[in-house]
């Protein structure tokens, strides 16, 4: 595929405009890039307090871990949907925030949303190598995951470029997107078990087989790739297992299908791209 | 030159989509059932035409007659609807200076960021670092965030990343006017470089003057399509000659005219005649014409002088001339009548020119009427012409070859 070609050939701009969005991300804040750990830790107490504290959500035990604490295991999930909203909402942005740019020169346009991506994977990555230490104070061991982890990030990675780069056309077209896209990431949240344990809706589905309803609650709950992706981190750094093989799997197939239905999309569409902006 | 083609231009053809109402909301479009209303139009029909290597090439036209669009295309930031471009070689653009700067980052980070925009690698870069700072003369502000610069720093910046990316093929569209003369020189000096190390260069601008000399090749745009392709200063003329006096408006002043004097004798009108005594807007270099002021006087006006004025249309005084030189002596002047001035040759060069007229007492201190531009006329090219400036000497090159070495005789 020349994807492949293009991607090399623009490496260079890549790094360049990687390295813009992370340096101009908080330049001329006073914290500059502590503000990439303060906003998760910030809410991370938040949503402690709400669901730990008040709603008193069942906290898991990590298993062979053995770790029990909320705001470690909201962290495990949050930390992946956190990198995934944010750069699903960046790479959604990127050609229009960019529009000078498209208007101007020519470069290979899906650089953009990959860099926008990037950006948020650096702070992603600082995020984790914090959460392992979390995890390392506590006594758990993350640490022979870490191969594995950078794995699933990948995975992660690709599955939301995908998503960036068919919604970053998308919006060109159709401004509505991203308000759209703003309503959607709410449910999108809340149908995926970050500050709440999967138990709970094992709980709700086993109630509703009782009450003789075969609605397929859990069939479908788990058709969304990013229980998947949050089942995987969290077997890795919460539980320190491996993660099951299906949610792998799951994740491959997503990211792959992802990939190039992005692809597709952005390659048939970007020929009036410029005009459209 | 040698005679490969360094652009291929085939039956290129663009449409745009006008949008009587902007399809960029869902709502819209689901109400329209996915179509968006809107017209077609074409901003390039079928142009074909080769760009040689090492051409300095001029794209002329009006505005809206397709240049840009075209130029766009070169660059592969639009896509033809029809038709293809093939270009041999790597193709730089200068559309907007400073496009992909980011306020907040230095000067330094965003030479590295706009150099790898427009394709330069990071070793390239920091090779042609210190050049690129030092030809936009902005040494002390390099590290400082780009949105403290003033407008001509970051256009001087922007522009020399541009040009040190050191393209087979560089695409212009009206940058010339960047900075003050002597940045301007640095820029001309540039593109001279650029043509003598054999690079092809492409030239969008409405500085006619400058496409004449710094371009070898011309290709004339009108409407989106092609009127003629050809050497440079051929194909300028011909536009100028066209184009000039098509929108500033020729003839007698309907506006911007300034009128004072005492009014005992006025300028009824004022006009150039053509060789076969006709009024005439349009005239070439050498044409015999004459210059003709009416009058009328309210009273008897004793001794009075007639005088002329020609400026160019930005404002240059070309010529003035009155009664009391050269003239005859007018005793009076009484009633209606006109003065003539008879040119036998037209000593100017293709411009557009205003008339200014007025009648004075023989003194010249005391003015009855004064009309300030009150004639429009354009001179084009005539039979001789001259190379530049506003004036046609008319005179003729000889060489004593007897006085050159006996060498260029072989």
């Amino acid at each position: 595929m020349s994807v492949v070609a293009d991607l090399k050939n623009s490496r260079a701009l890549l790094v360049n405009l990687t390295l813009r969005e992370v340096r101009g991300k908080y330049k001329r804040t006073l914290l500059g890039q502590g503000w990439s750990l303060l906003n998760p830790v910030a809410t991370l107490l938040i949503y402690s307090l709400v669901f730990g504290f008040v709603l008193r959500v069942p906290v898991p035990v990590g298993n062979p871990s053995g770790v029990a604490l909320f705001p470690l295991y909201l962290a495990c999930g949050l930390l992946p949907w956190t990198f995934f909203s944010n750069a699903l909402t960046g790479g959604m942005n990127a050609l229009l925030g960019n529009a000078n740019l498209l208007r101007k020169v020519y470069f290979w346009r899906p650089t953009l949303v990959f860099s926008s991506t990037f950006s948020w994977n650096v702070t992603f990555g600082i995020e984790l190598l914090v959460l392992i230490v979390a995890m390392l104070v506590v006594g758990a061991m993350p640490l022979p995951w870490i191969p594995l982890l950078v794995v699933a990030v990948v995975l992660l990675t690709v599955f939301v470029l995908g998503l960036g780069l068919l919604l970053s056309v998308a919006n060109v077209y159709f401004r509505d997107t991203q308000h759209f896209v703003g309503i959607g990431m709410q449910l999108w949240f809340y149908a995926t078990p970050i500050v709440y344990p999967y138990s709970l809706i094992q709980d709700q589905a086993a109630r509703m087989r009782a009450d003789g309803n075969d609605f397929p609650l859990e069939f479908l709950y788990r058709l969304n790739p990013m229980e998947r992706f949050v089942s995987v981190f969290r077997a890795m750094l919460y539980d320190n297992t491996w993660p099951a093989w299906q949610d792998l799997a799951f994740c491959v197939a997503a990211a792959a299908i992802s990939l190039v239905v992005g692809i597709a999309v952005f390659n048939r569409t970007q020929h009036r791209l410029v005009e459209e902006l | 030159m040698s005679a490969t083609p360094a652009v291929e231009i085939d039956g290129v053809s663009k449409r745009f989509r006008l949008y009587r109402e902007r399809n960029q909301s869902l709502k819209a479009a689901l109400m329209r059932g996915g179509r968006a209303s809107y017209d077609e139009y074409w901003a390039l029909k079928d142009v074909s035409f080769e760009i040689a290597e090492g051409s300095t090439f001029a794209l002329i036209g009006e505005n809206g007659s397709g240049k840009s669009t075209l130029l766009k295309c070169i660059a592969r930031i639009l896509e033809p609807e029809k038709g293809s471009i093939r270009t041999h070689g790597s193709v730089a653009a200068l559309l907007e200076l400073g496009s992909g700067f980011h306020p907040e980052l230095s000067g330094r980070e965003n030479v590295f960021l706009n150099g790898s925009i427009l394709g330069m690698s990071k070793r390239e870069l920091e090779r042609k670092f210190d050049e690129i700072v030092h030809f936009a003369g902005i040494e002390p502000f390099i590290d400082q965030p780009v949105k403290n610069y003033s407008s001509g720093m970051y256009m001087r910046l922007g522009f020399s990343v541009a040009i040190n990316v050191d393209p087979e093929i560089l695409l212009v569209d009206e940058v010339l006017a960047v900075g003050d003369a002597a940045f301007q020189d640095k820029c001309m000096e540039k593109f001279v470089e650029f043509r003598e190390a054999g690079k092809t260069v492409v030239i969008v601008s409405h500085a006619m003057g400058s496409m004449r000399t710094l371009c070898d090749q011309a290709a004339w745009l009108d409407k989106g399509t092609l009127v003629e392709v050809g050497r440079a200063d051929t194909i300028v003329d011909r536009y100028v000659d066209k184009e000039h006096g098509k929108d500033v408006g020729t003839g007698p002043a309907t506006t911007g005219s300034s009128r004072i004097g005492s009014g005992e004798a006025l300028l009824t009108d004022v006009a150039v005649l053509d060789r076969n005594g006709r009024p005439a807007t349009r005239f070439r270099t050498g044409d015999p014409v004459t210059i003709r002021m009416g009058y009328e006087c309210s009273e008897r006006v004793e001794r009075p002088a007639f005088a002329l004025a020609l400026d160019t249309v930005d404002g240059m005084r070309v010529w003035a001339h009155h009664t009391r030189d050269g003239g005859p002596d007018i005793p009076f002047i009484e009633g209606t009548g006109h003065i003539d001035l008879v040119v036998p040759h037209l000593a100017l060069q293709p411009h557009t020119y205003d008339l200014s007229a007025r009648i004075l007492d023989h003194t010249l201190t005391h003015t009855y009427d004064f009309v300030r531009h009150c004639f429009r006329f354009v001179v084009e090219t005539g039979d001789v012409r001259e190379s530049g400036g506003v004036v046609a000497l008319g005179g003729r090159w000889r060489a004593d070859l007897s006085s050159l070495p006996s060498e260029a005789a072989v």
